[in-house]
């Protein structure tokens, strides 16, 4: 089993620093926390950061489109304490808008054009947000819900 | 009048050095890049919205057909992803565990066979070409007696394989790992104690330590660059806890590391094979699996210790018997997003070679 880090002290930590930004998000995997948006960049940059966690590995960035929300899933690494952790953020139906952690991490530079690409999901601060798999002129975003395959 | 001008080049998406449908705009000046911009996406066929169409079991054979040349380790990394969601992780037969292992690190040779035949091509090595292919062909010659096919194998199952090995198999396979320590050697003669090839290579785009975790690297790409890490090792799944092998890990980071590691690692997966072949216990080779796959509402992530890097899979289930979502993690994908950063200052060909040394896979990029 995957080793995982002492979820309520993480997220009382975060909450303490970053103003009420982060809950225990319940789910099969029991490592899970939720984040709020517009506080996204401090907490990953934290999460980097700080010896205690350590996550230097961004191991994977997943959007998924519930019938509720969108969610943008982060799964983090840490080489040191082998602890994993997986960071929620729901974002909007209509318009889903994230910060960019591409300061944090630049290997979230490609996956976030290719979240961006398939699930349209805009990534604010993203430096080249652009679609990285369709052509340019490509209409609509195929992982969506909604749209229907044509084949 | 004579005047200076900055071109810009069409690097693929039709050409050999970029293995596969991969295009890079280069700005030049001279011979040297001031800029380069990946263009990615030739081959997407978008087999993550796929997958939401299919059965768990119908994708099966999918996963051969992104990272072409290691087919068996995608389809593994995938089954373990489904058996770790529905639970099923402790109920396969050793024997099964074995399998996976003994045809995982066949294959893994296969991949890094490959990987040296196509960067002795990169530098204009055509003879140590046909010496990576020669005993790859091997390989798949075993990989084909197993499966039935030497690229899309579609032999794992949830729960263990598709059949069990064949008559015949532990001695050909006996004789082939008698015979790959030398065919090594003769790599090392042909390409590593070459001194065109380390000319070509040595401390040409070297990659720090800071610089590959940042920009995400996996596997011998990252372990090139001097970080000790090993799926295998640090967080076994399978059976590997069972197996003694190295880590090989170079501290440089440049072309010439990431082919060591890759040539190490050759030797690193006969030993595990060795000591498969001595431990592989008597058995069935399939768990009781349920006819109708469906796994319960949640979600997973599972890695692998691809040929490439790690392999994830993230699947999410409603509790149906289609993936409600699938998404894929490429090590190729990501590694590949370091090019343009690398790629600045180099002269031309030494790009080439530096964009071989990643070891990238278009079918698992575009997807």
């Amino acid at each position: 089993m995957d080793k995982i880090v002492d979820r309520e002290a993480l997220v009382g930590e975060l909450n303490q620093k970053f103003g009420n930004c982060a809950e225990v998000f319940e789910d099969n995997t029991n490592q899970s926390i939720k984040v709020k948006p517009e506080k996204l960049v401090e907490v990953m940059q934290e999460l980097r950061d700080n010896p205690k966690y350590d996550f230097k590995v961004l191991m994977n960035l997943n959007s998924v489109d519930y019938p509720e929300n969108f969610t943008v899933v982060y799964h983090l690494n840490s080489l040191t304490h082998l602890h994993k952790l997986t960071v929620k953020v729901e974002l909007d139906k209509v318009n889903p808008q994230v910060p960019s952690i591409t300061s944090v991490w630049n290997a979230a530079n490609v996956q976030e054009r290719e979240a961006y690409d398939l699930m349209g999901i805009l990534f604010t601060g993203h430096p080249n947000l652009k679609r990285i798999l369709l052509v340019d002129d490509f209409v609509g975003h195929p992982l969506r819900k909604d749209w229907k395959m044509q084949a | 009048m004579l005047k200076t001008q900055e071109l810009t080049l069409n690097l693929g998406p039709h050409h050999p050095s970029t293995h596969g449908v991969f295009r890079c705009v280069l700005n030049l000046e001279g011979e040297y890049i001031t800029k380069a911009v990946n263009h990615l996406g030739y081959l997407h066929r978008g087999i993550e919205k796929l997958a939401e169409s299919r059965t768990y079991t119908q994708f099966i054979p999918y996963n051969g057909r992104l990272d072409y040349v290691a087919g068996m380790l995608n389809e593994w990394a995938y089954v373990m992803a489904v058996e770790k969601l529905m639970g099923i992780t402790e109920e396969i037969p050793e024997r099964a565990e074995y399998i996976r292992v003994i045809v995982g690190e066949l294959q893994r040779i296969a991949s890094h066979g490959i990987y040296f035949a196509s960067m002795a091509l990169d530098v204009a090595g055509a003879s140590a070409w046909f010496y990576g292919f020669r005993d790859r062909d091997e390989v798949l010659d075993l990989l084909e007696m197993v499966s039935g096919q030497r690229l899309m194998h579609n032999y794992m199952r949830f729960g263990g394989v598709a059949a069990d090995l064949p008559d015949g198999f532990m001695n050909k396979l006996d004789k082939l790992l008698n015979k790959l320590p030398a065919a090594i050697e003769e790599y090392e003669g042909i390409l590593l104690g070459n001194e065109i090839f380390r000319a070509r290579t040595v401390g040409v785009a070297p990659v720090s330590r800071e610089m590959a975790l940042d920009y995400g690297f996996t596997g011998p790409n990252l372990r090139a660059s001097g970080v000790d890490t090993d799926l295998r090792r640090d967080e076994p799944y399978s059976v590997y806890d069972r197996f003694k092998f190295n880590v090989p890990v170079r501290q440089n980071g440049d072309t010439f590391d990431r082919v060591i590691v890759r040539i190490e690692e050759m030797k690193e997966s006969i030993k595990i094979i060795r000591q498969a072949m001595e431990g592989i216990p008597e058995g069935p080779v399939m768990a009781k699996v349920p006819k109708v796959i469906k796994p319960p509402v949640g979600e997973v992530y599972s890695r692998l210790e691809n040929a490439k890097g790690h392999l994830g899979f993230h699947i999410v289930s409603d509790g149906s018997t289609k993936p409600y979502r699938l998404r894929i993690y490429s090590p190729c994908f990501v590694n590949i997003g370091i090019f343009p950063e690398m790629a600045k200052g180099l002269h031309l060909m030494d790009a080439v070679v530096a964009l071989a040394s990643l070891d990238i896979v278009l079918g698992e990029i575009d997807r």
